[in-house]
């Protein structure tokens, strides 16, 4: 039973994609996933609009006071097998914001990250390595 | 009402629509997202895709939102699947059953199978209007005003084989879907006259409709309102309205083949399959998603004089 549902979260990873207070340049790279030149629908993942159809969240963009609450309501509300994937220096350690008044930490001090993509903005295909370890971490 | 279920037909009958509907119309769910991808350049999908969607739907946590009413946001799923059941039931049993053609079930069958698709979006509003979700109301309101739109052209256009059976052939007959079969098995289709011709197209277009399919997607649009109807669903009952959806991309083009192009009993019904879902797939990958009001307008006012115009040719006999 346990190996079935690992399969499924496997072969269908259903992403939201979480933009909280990014530059936008990783969330471009992100809709990247989708063009034909990377296509990842060939391994099941589509973009779904509701944080309650996902299996991964991707979470981009320096988290700071007012995106803190919003982030960690998101996560509570997505259903539980549920990746986290920081995509973008700035997810994983703030970056060139860090002695800023208004960051708040990287997300790993929040929620639990299982993936970190660093880059300003990380390639595509750096998206997509992260995300096959993160699934094979499972 | 005694021969219509009973014995190894309840038997085979209830299989057919529990195992074989649902796994085909995945395939089928498969074969529309392949397509679309291959229209778009890309590589698509692997083949059990939508098995994989299901499977993990159904393994995963559902969440029910803070304060709804547990019992109808559940029960909702069911509804659809429910509707979808009976339509397959009849079906199938109108086109295979081997007695008399003229005497397969029961007279006003057709009629119930019209109340059967329309428990689909039925399902889809209570089980939205329950969730208590802005997003989802604002989906709700637009798929109510979605069948309201193409209802009417539909009911229109089903009724010119109706007509058509009733004033040439005999009354008694014309609102069996048996009747309709064996009209066309002694007449040929309806499809090769000048009124089933525009029924025809009526119903392809509403169809699209009732499948939520790109140009009417307005209820689920996944840009601007989040997947509107289904945004609070999770889990099992999410997996539960795919498959509902799955189902009706079989039995929404079987049913037009059924009741306009001569039946299901001969090899080029599987040809004729092909060619609607191909027709429905195209439609959907080369057409933006209309607004509301655009697509109400298109099933009032374009779709249902066409309407009325073939009922009256069909009561002129073209």
């Amino acid at each position: 039973m346990k190996d079935l549902r690992i399969w499924g979260l496997k072969k269908s990873p259903w992403v939201y994609h979480l933009a909280a207070a990014s530059c936008n340049n990783c969330d471009i790279e992100i809709l990247e996933l989708l063009t034909p030149r990377y296509d990842v629908e060939r391994f099941g993942a589509v973009l779904v609009g509701s944080p309650r159809h996902a299996d991964a969240l991707l979470v981009t963009g320096v988290i700071n006071r007012k995106s803190l609450p919003r982030v960690l309501e998101v996560y509570q509300q997505t259903p539980k097998p549920c990746l986290v994937i920081a995509i973008g220096t700035c997810a994983c350690n703030c970056h060139i914001f860090r002695n800023s008044y208004n960051a708040v930490g990287p997300y790993d001090k929040y929620i639990p990250v299982h993936a970190y993509i660093p880059g300003c903005p990380p390639k595509p295909e750096a998206m997509i390595l992260g995300v096959v370890k993160a699934l094979s971490k499972l | 009402m005694s021969v219509w279920l009973s014995g190894w037909r309840l038997v085979v009958g209830f299989i057919a629509t529990a195992l074989f509907v649902p796994v085909v119309g995945l395939v089928l769910t498969w074969v529309d997202r392949f397509v679309s991808a291959r229209v778009q350049w890309r590589k698509g999908p692997p083949f059990y895709q939508s098995f994989a969607d299901i499977l993990k739907l159904l393994l995963k946590e559902t969440v029910v939102p803070e304060g709804v009413s547990r019992t109808v946001f559940l029960f909702a799923p069911l509804l659809g699947v429910a509707g979808m059941s009976l339509v397959a039931l009849i079906l199938f049993y109108s086109n295979f059953n081997v007695v008399v053609l003229q005497q397969t079930s029961f007279l006003g069958d057709i009629i119930v199978l019209l109340y059967c698709f329309a428990l689909v979006p039925l399902a889809f509003i209570v089980g939205a209007s329950a969730s208590r979700n802005p997003v989802a109301a604002v989906g709700a309101s637009r798929e109510m005003t979605l069948y309201l739109g193409y209802e009417l052209p539909f009911v229109l256009a089903l009724l010119v084989p109706i007509v058509k059976v009733a004033k040439q052939w005999n009354v008694a007959s014309a609102l069996r879907i048996g009747g309709l079969i064996a009209y066309q098995q002694e007449f040929g289709s309806f499809l090769y006259s000048v009124s089933g011709v525009i029924a025809g197209l009526i119903i392809l277009f509403t169809i699209q409709a009732k499948l939520g399919f790109v140009p009417f997607d307005i209820p689920e649009a996944e840009q601007e309102i989040m997947s509107g109807v289904l945004v609070e669903y999770s889990g099992a009952p999410l997996a539960v309205f795919r498959i509902t959806r799955a189902m009706m991309v079989l039995l929404l083009p079987l049913f037009l083949i059924t009741v306009f192009w001569g039946g299901l009993r001969d090899f080029w019904a599987v040809l004729k399959f092909v060619l609607v879902f191909v027709l429905i797939v195209l439609m959907k990958n080369t057409n933006p998603r209309l607004t509301i009001h655009q697509a109400l307008k298109f099933f009032w006012f374009i779709l249902t004089p066409l309407g009325i115009i073939a009922l009256i040719l069909a009561f002129i006999g073209l």
